[in-house]
């Protein structure tokens, strides 16, 4: 879109900046674990902004010290799916809040096709509007492939 | 492992928080002798609380004074611009029952976590139960699950051999031994195990197992207590509860050593803290037997000697005096 030129995901926290390094990433890690969050991962392939549910690889993570735990399951989502995207949400279980702390996206397909304007006719000539992700046209499991 | 410029796990690690090649502009130089290092670092003070702490145990300790010191000469030698590998630290405990090898798991958390060589210092302490499930496809997740708690810290596995178990064929035991050799091995840095039981069986552990035999870098003994060195973690433990010995009972607490040394069934350490407990109990029920009287602190916090004579451990002979 004119508005994304590079046509990445934008979703979640950090997704303006370029990919984070398994360092930074280890740090936003720690940062959750000091919070108390429990840490979870994430994956899909299908993007579309409206889909929050993704497939969650494993058990969330609850009361872990370090982050070298939660790097070990994202190396092994990393291998299982390396095409699709994959993102940590940590979790905070607070009484009263329950709800996702944090969440950003640790790994992207090589090509990012992005998404496209449809524009449906409705009675009059009142338009209506959504998005369409361009893989959305494959089937789910062969999308994003190199 | 996570040294970024600028962010706080830098300087979080009591070593670092010294001199580090790249900070050794104006204030202190990089440090060139083991007293400029221990200095810097709380090695020191780390070996004189192990010292004063823990009775007995020389093996031990003569292996953590060990590790200490390669850990001061690590740092030298990384401000001379060396190489400088963790060494791997995984270790197998094996001693008579009540020896210390748990107080001393619990220690060693903490102390490789001061010397700087594990991240966070905490113990997950797991038997076989914890690791083993019951039915296919159980085990994997139930031990990395474990172990992904563990990391940055301690794992220590007590009783280690029930894990393999070669005559029951639908055991998963193996399953999780496999999974806990490969994380030994590639996440050495973020991971130390202890291993602990009694020596025989591990022995025979460690021959059915030769690939957790060659992981183990410190296969340490935990010899059994002297006398002398029981009296004195009776005293230290009297301390902790904030009782001492009466005029001529700590004589009597020995003599009581003594005699219980040679019934069957000691269990050193353990032992004496079910005999003290034994004995407040007599104590306990002596002062009770005296209703008006006011009791000051001294009645209250000391350990006559009828109260530790009266155990049957004196009685020889007779087979009832068998105690643990």
């Amino acid at each position: 879109m004119m508005t994304n030129p590079t046509g990445r995901l934008t979703q979640g926290q950090f997704s303006f900046l370029p990919d984070l390094t398994d360092a930074e990433i280890t740090l936003q890690i720690e940062y959750g674990l000091r919070q108390g969050y429990a840490w979870a991962v994430e994956y899909t392939d299908d993007p579309h902004p409206r889909n929050t549910y993704w497939e969650m690889f494993g058990m969330p993570m609850f009361d872990l010290a370090d982050a070298a735990g939660v790097m070990l399951e994202l190396k092994s989502c990393r291998s299982t799916f390396p095409q699709h995207y994959i993102r940590l949400v940590a979790f905070d279980s607070t009484r009263g809040v329950e709800t996702i702390a944090m969440s950003f996206i640790v790994n992207r397909p090589s090509v990012e096709p992005g998404f496209s304007l449809v524009r449906q006719e409705t009675n009059g000539r009142t338009i209506r509007y959504t998005i369409r992700g361009h893989e959305a046209d494959r089937p789910e499991g062969e999308r994003y492939r190199k | 492992m996570y040294n970024i410029p600028g962010s706080a796990t830098a300087s979080d690690t009591p070593l670092a928080a010294g001199t580090s090649p790249a900070e050794t502009g104006e204030g202190v130089r990089a440090a060139r002798t083991v007293a400029e290092v221990m200095a810097q670092s709380q090695a020191g003070g780390v070996l004189d609380e192990l010292d004063r702490e823990l009775v007995g145990l020389a093996p031990v300790k003569a292996r953590i004074r060990d590790i200490a010191a390669l850990l001061v000469i690590d740092r030298l030698r990384m401000n001379q611009g060396l190489q400088a590998q963790t060494p791997s630290l995984h270790m197998s405990f094996t001693g008579n029952p009540g020896t210390g090898k748990t107080t001393v798991a619990l220690r060693m958390a903490q102390i490789l976590h001061r010397l700087g060589y594990i991240r966070k210092g905490h113990l997950v302490a797991v038997t076989r139960d914890d690791l083993v499930g019951q039915y296919v496809g159980h085990t994997a997740p139930k031990t990395r699950e474990v172990l992904k708690k563990a990391m940055g810290g301690v794992l220590f596995i007590d009783e280690a051999y029930y894990l393999y178990r070669p005559d029951n064929e639908r055991d998963y035991g193996q399953e999780a031994i496999e999974i806990l050799l490969q994380v030994m091995e590639n996440n050495r840095d973020d991971l130390v195990v202890i291993l602990a039981g009694y020596g025989d069986r591990m022995e025979t552990f460690f021959q059915s197992n030769p690939g957790m035999r060659s992981r183990i870098a410190h296969h340490l003994e935990f010899p059994d207590f002297t006398a002398g060195e029981l009296l004195r973690i009776a005293e230290m433990m009297l301390e902790q509860q904030n009782y001492r010995f009466g005029p001529g009972a700590r004589e009597v607490f020995q003599d009581y050593l003594t005699h219980r040394i040679r019934q069957p069934q000691f269990a050193n350490a353990r032992s004496v803290r079910n005999a003290l407990d034994r004995a407040r109990l007599r104590q306990a029920s002596r002062l009770f037997a005296n209703p008006d009287k006011e009791l000051t602190v001294d009645d209250l916090s000391t350990i006559e000697s009828p109260d530790i004579r009266a155990s049957r451990v004196f009685d020889l002979g007779t087979a009832s005096a068998q105690k643990t």
